[in-house]
């Protein structure tokens, strides 16, 4: 490389007596080898030979056994490193995070040094012992000769012609015959699912059903939520552990002071201004539930989607186009928060069967 | 007009408790030091009268001129009346309080008052119209918690505004919620019942002191446990991930293929 | 190696069973040139055999199943969560096999790099036009490697079912969901049902392991064998013409170079790998469909698509009793739409407004493409501001800038940026190209000052070396459409009428994308720089064997011809 010192840059470059050369010692002013090659080639020009495309010498023997060590000590490195890794592989067990951390330290830098050291050294072989040469190829056109096209052409019609394929019928009836053909890896995946029908417009959400704070799976009075600030996420009783159920039926619950709740929000589906709108947002379905208690704001992690959660769950920024449904809300027997019914619109993403009666804001009894 | 009685009741109360507190300030002053009060401001109602007197002085110095004289609120800041110990230990045991400057968040900063003194206003906030407590060292301990539990709750009520290593994130109109990397157990544990800015309110009725302290338990674990994969890049998910793939990898290569191709150059 | 006289016993073993000896000594001597930018394929290509490397390494550890279970293993956190089978043995491949976190990470580093070596591959090919006939299929092969690698990655790291590529899956589902008249029943047949259903886990694992892999060593296979076939393109220079290649055999010299190069990606993704943690699932926790975490993000080749859902506006249509979600289709089909459309229509469009039906093989500079170069740029713009806002709320929690401030700025900058980044660059590229005529009329300033007799001080010019001068005469302009005169068909181009609309905009459209300074020296020809250099050596004058002193590369090369 030219930025380290060259000592081929002094002609007279006297470190090279005490290391006795492997290669022919070069007498200074001759040509280097791979000219004195192609020199001889030009004098002995009988030979029909070209000069050899790629000299057998490098085109400074000192630096290339210079660089010979240097990569032979690349490619030592390189297999201790080798060593190194299946040593921890076998002294290193894992079993948690700190044995884990340590073994992935031992493995993953032997392992870079494996393959660091293999790069460097080819690339300091290629660029110091290789002799450096530039050689030319021609391109030929790509385009094939105007004879050759025709001759294609030709072959091509006459076995067009050998084949029959003019023949309407045969050739009508073989497309007919590959129609269904096509058709069958489409019917075949039929069964990859159900049919949609209206599923996407309930959830497991029935009157009567609890409300339960998701995690401790345990339900609430509104004596219990009484705070106003208070946010919680909460699934219908008994399908905490359902995922399919909870990916549409997952809501949260707020509770506000008194007469802090406007429309449209409907006031008889809140219990002691406590409302419960759905969380998953109306955008593309991620659970919204990231509530600011100070500007009641609910907002979407994934596309900041905003609603407003005194209005009705309104949206006020994003790209979510309807309002979060608002769950009706009642209390039991027991005095716990229980579903009056499902959601009476659509939760979640919009889908092209929803029409427009799902754009109504949950207000619709 | 009840309220405003109520408080005038207590403005008047809390200047005769100065003047006791200042009394009795020697005396008093080594057992507080002593004891830097968890008993003391576990319960506001057994807060020593010489306390509540040294976080009123302490108020009216510093906190006043915003929260008012009596904690009333002004148009520069919100009545303290009945925001409890909790609130006020843990706006200013994180240095949220007192606050520099009005901005859409309060930063944390390295905290004004020591602990004896912030025990000391929260102390004398209680005393005017009660509010949560200081939770003690063994309701926030982790010792013992079930961090299942914990996991669940965090990531479906904590994690969606404050990540899920508790890095924080971006809420509305420049507000954000703060990282939960300095965050102490106590000050976790206030936070949730407090609800302090925007946060929303988890009160021990929804989220049981116990389920608390799953919840701090599961925070507490995972934030102080190694990164055996190497450096975290923040634990904010792939955006430095990709940051470092187009940096650190492409980069790097591209140097790599530009040393491989480097035209030789020889000096002769 | 060279002095053996034959071959030996595997050689003669194998040549006599396939006579393969010739086509392997031509393998042997092809050339291939030299830069820099050419290797960026091969970071993608590597990066391709270490994923299908440590791909199956996993495969042997990861349970693609949805059944639920108890967590009791080794990371505490997590003891006693109930989860996937899926998110439980990627736990499993983390923290009890050994170096199994390390080959997950490797596997997901050298992920982002295909892809990102993909992107910055395609930018290099775009810039250097090195697209242009006869390398239009191998650009569209290389379009379909790119978008069926995003699909490869998004399915790859929803396999553990983590709650941040549960989030992921979700938001697909939902984009699925909301496309006109088919989305709900492509969401059903997709996930067996309603979302997150039972089976999406296998579905996708089958796909990411072996149907897309599958297609793409098929694909790869073809471009590199197009590209094997049609030989590289070269970078402008001395020697080289569109008719030859300039640079070392592939034996030695390129196996060697390119051998280097694949153990120096495969040495990058393994220190990223020991160094730098890659989706930590441990942390995310099992996917569960009320979870959310702040700061829910895509791996970055989905953040352009991320990033055109956020800022959107929250348009809907109801026609009829159905809906229309253009607040999710636009954003998820327009923007890559242009993108990728734009970049496969782009090599024929070029061709029609240029007329130029040549084949290609010396690659442009960007700045001698002024227009192309500025339109790349904004392509880069636009993707780039939709990019940058999938990370905003990132970029609002760590830099403190308001949420709805970002988002209106990138709704303004994703058509403003553009724009800018088309005229600042197209002027950048046109002041280029007048440094470079100006270096070719008046030389290098040397920086050394002469007084002349006359008492004037001047400073010595020297004329740019021959290899410079190459690099700079490669400059030949983009051929221009005559103007449209009445009756007269341009010379040389294949005219179509000049006089439809068609014609009119094609004329205009050739008059932008031409744009650029007069070449200097000898040029209106459009044969290319073959040609030019034919008469150069009487115009190089004779200082100019100082510069190649600086310049020029060994001895050895003045020895050869540059052409035959």
């Amino acid at each position: 490389m030219s930025d380290t010192p060259n000592p081929n840059d002094t002609p007279e470059s006297a470190g090279q007596e005490p290391e006795e050369p492997r290669t022919p010692h070069r007498i200074i002013g001759t040509p280097p080898p791979a000219q004195s090659r192609a020199m001889l080639a030009d004098e002995t020009g009988d030979h029909h030979e070209p000069p050899p495309e790629l000299p057998p010498v490098p085109d400074n023997p000192v630096r290339a056994r210079r660089a010979e060590r240097i990569v032979a000590a690349c490619f030592l490195l390189s297999a201790l490193a080798g060593v190194g890794f299946i040593a921890a592989y076998v002294g290193l067990e894992v079993n948690g995070l700190d044995s884990t951390l340590r073994s992935n330290l031992a493995l993953g830098t032997s392992l870079s040094v494996v393959f660091l050291g293999l790069g460097v050294g080819a690339v300091l072989w290629v660029r110091n012992i290789m002799p450096d040469v530039e050689l030319t190829e021609q391109r030929k056109p790509l385009a094939s000769p105007p004879e050759q096209r025709e001759e294609f052409a030709e072959t091509f019609n006459a076995g067009a012609a050998a084949s029959g394929f003019k023949r309407p019928l045969l050739r009508r009836t073989l497309l007919l015959a590959t129609a269904p053909l096509a058709a069958i890896p489409l019917v075949l995946l039929r069964d990859m699912g159900p049919l949609p029908g209206t599923s996407l417009r309930h959830t497991v959400w029935r009157k009567g059903m609890r409300l339960i704070v998701y995690g401790p799976n345990t339900p609430l009075r509104p004596a219990d939520f009484s705070n106003p600030g208070q946010m919680i996420t909460v699934v219908p009783e008994g399908y905490q552990d359902n995922q399919v159920a909870l990916a549409k039926a997952t809501t949260i619950i707020i509770k506000f002071a008194p007469g802090q709740l406007r429309p449209p929000t409907v006031m008889n589906w809140t219990v002691d201004d406590i409302v419960a709108y759905s969380k998953i947002c109306t955008h593309v379905g991620c659970p919204v539930a990231l509530y600011e208690q100070t500007t009641h704001h609910i907002l979407c992690p994934c596309h900041q989607s905003t609603f407003d959660a005194i209005h009705g769950a309104r949206v006020i920024f994003g790209p979510a186009p309807r309002a979060l449904p608002q769950l009706p809300l009642g209390t039991d027997s027991q005095g716990y928060l229980i579903a009056t019914s499902d959601y009476h619109v659509p939760v979640g993403p919009s889908f092209w069967e929803l029409g427009g009666s799902g754009f109504t804001g949950g207000n619709e009894s | 007009m009840s309220l405003i009685t109520a408080r005038r009741r207590r403005r008047a109360a809390g200047y005769a408790v100065i003047v006791l507190g200042l009394l009795t300030a020697g005396v008093a002053y080594a057992t507080v030091t002593g004891q830097p009060g968890t008993a003391a401001a576990a319960t506001p109602s057994s807060a020593s009268p010489k306390q509540i007197a040294e976080g009123a002085s302490l108020f009216s110095v510093t906190c006043a001129s915003c929260h008012g004289m009596n904690a009333q609120g002004t148009s520069q800041g919100p009545s303290l009346i009945g925001v409890g110990a909790a609130a006020v230990d843990f706006q200013v045991s994180t240095g949220r309080m007192p606050a520099k400057e009005i901005s859409a968040e309060m930063p944390r900063k390295p905290p004004v008052f020591d602990t004896a003194q912030t025990h000391a206003i929260a102390a004398y906030i209680a005393s005017l119209g009660g509010g949560p407590a200081i939770p003690s060292a063994a309701e926030v301990s982790p010792i013992g918690a079930d961090m299942a539990l914990g996991q669940s709750l965090f990531i479906t009520d904590c994690a969606q505004c404050h990540n899920f290593s508790g890095a924080g994130g971006a809420l509305t109109y420049g507000k954000y919620a703060p990282a939960l990397t300095h965050s102490t157990p106590t000050q976790i544990y206030e936070a949730m019942l407090t609800g302090p800015e925007a946060m929303p309110v988890f009160n021990d009725t929804t989220i049981t002191p116990a389920q608390k302290r799953d919840i701090i338990a599961y925070i507490t674990t995972v934030r102080s446990e190694a990164n055996p994969g190497g450096f975290s890049l923040g634990r904010i998910g792939p955006v430095t991930e990709g940051l470092v793939a187009f940096l650190g990898g492409i980069g790097s290569l591209v140097f790599a293929s530009i040393w491989i191709t480097l035209k030789r150059r020889e000096h002769t | 190696m060279s002095n053996s006289k034959g071959l030996g016993g595997v050689g003669v073993f194998l040549d006599d069973r396939t006579r393969g000896a010739a086509p392997a000594r031509r393998f042997m001597r092809k050339i291939f040139p030299d830069h820099w930018s050419f290797l960026l394929g091969e970071i993608a290509l590597y990066s391709f055999i270490i994923l299908i490397l440590t791909g199956i390494f996993l495969t042997l550890f990861f349970q693609p199943s949805m059944t639920d279970v108890v967590y009791h293993g080794v990371y505490h956190p997590l003891d006693g969560v109930r989860m996937s089978e899926a998110y439980a043995s990627t736990l499993n491949i983390s923290f009890d096999v050994r170096g199994g976190l390390l080959l997950r990470q490797i596997h997901h580093w050298a992920a982002l790099l295909f892809v990102g070596a993909i992107m910055v591959h395609m930018l290099r090919v775009f810039f250097t036009g090195a697209y242009r006939k006869p390398r239009e299929f191998n650009w569209i092969i290389g379009i379909a490697i790119f978008t069926i690698s995003i699909f490869e990655g998004l399915f790859g790291y929803s396999l553990p079912d983590d709650l941040l590529s549960g989030t992921g899956l979700r938001i697909t589902q939902g984009v699925l969901q909301s496309v006109p008249i088919v989305g709900t029943y492509l969401s059903f047949f997709l996930f067996g049902g309603q979302f997150p259903g039972h089976v999406i886990i296998p579905r996708l694992y089958i796909i990411h392991v072996l149907i897309i892999p599958g297609l793409l060593l098929a694909l790869i296979s073809a471009h590199l064998f197009l590209m094997f076939h049609q030989k590289h393109t070269q970078m402008p220079g001395k020697g080289r013409t569109e008719t030859n290649v300039v640079g070392a055999p592939m034996y030695p010299y390129f196996m060697a170079k390119t051998g280097a190069f694949f153990f120096f990606v495969f040495a990058v993704v393994a220190l990223l790998s020991t160094f730098a943690q890659i989706n930590p699932i441990w942390l995310f926790g099992p996917y569960n469909p009320s979870g959310i975490t702040a700061g829910s993000q895509p791996d970055f080749y989905m953040g352009a698509l991320e990033g055109a859902l956020r800022i959107m506006p929250n348009w809907v249509s109801n026609v009829g009793g159905y809906t229309i979600a253009w607040n999710v289709i636009i954003p998820a089909f327009v923007p890559l739409g242009i993108i990728f459309g734009g970049a496969a229509l782009w090599p024929f469009l070029e061709r029609w407004i240029t007329g130029d039906h040549r084949e290609h093989h010396i690659n442009d500079r960007p700045r001698n493409a002024p227009t192309r170069t500025g339109i790349g740029m904004a392509a880069v713009a636009f993707y780039g501001v939709l990019w940058l806002e999938g990370a905003n709320d990132v970029i609002a929690a760590q830099l403190h800038i308001p949420l709805y401030t970002l988002t209106w700025i990138a709704r303004v900058s994703v058509f403003l940026a553009p724009a800018v980044a088309y005229w600042v660059t197209k002027r950048i590229c046109l002041g280029l190209q007048r440094k470079d005529t100006h270096l070719l009329e008046h030389g290098v300033e040397t920086g050394i000052i002469r007084q002349l007799p006359s008492g004037e001080f001047i400073e010595v010019t020297r004329p740019v070396s021959e290899e410079v001068r190459a690099v700079l005469e490669s400059r030949t302009g983009l051929p221009q459409l005559p103007a449209p005169a009445p009756g007269e068909p341009g010379e040389g181009v294949p005219a179509p009428s000049e006089r439809g609309a068609m014609g009119k905009l094609r004329v205009r459209l050739n008059r932008v994308l031409t744009e650029g300074i007069p070449v200097p020296t000898g040029n209106g020809h459009g044969n290319g720089h073959a040609e030019l250099r034919e008469g150069e050596p009487a115009a190089v004058p004779s200082g100019a064997d100082h510069g190649r002193e600086l310049e020029a590369g060994s001895p050895d090369e003045e020895e050869r011809p540059s052409g035959h």
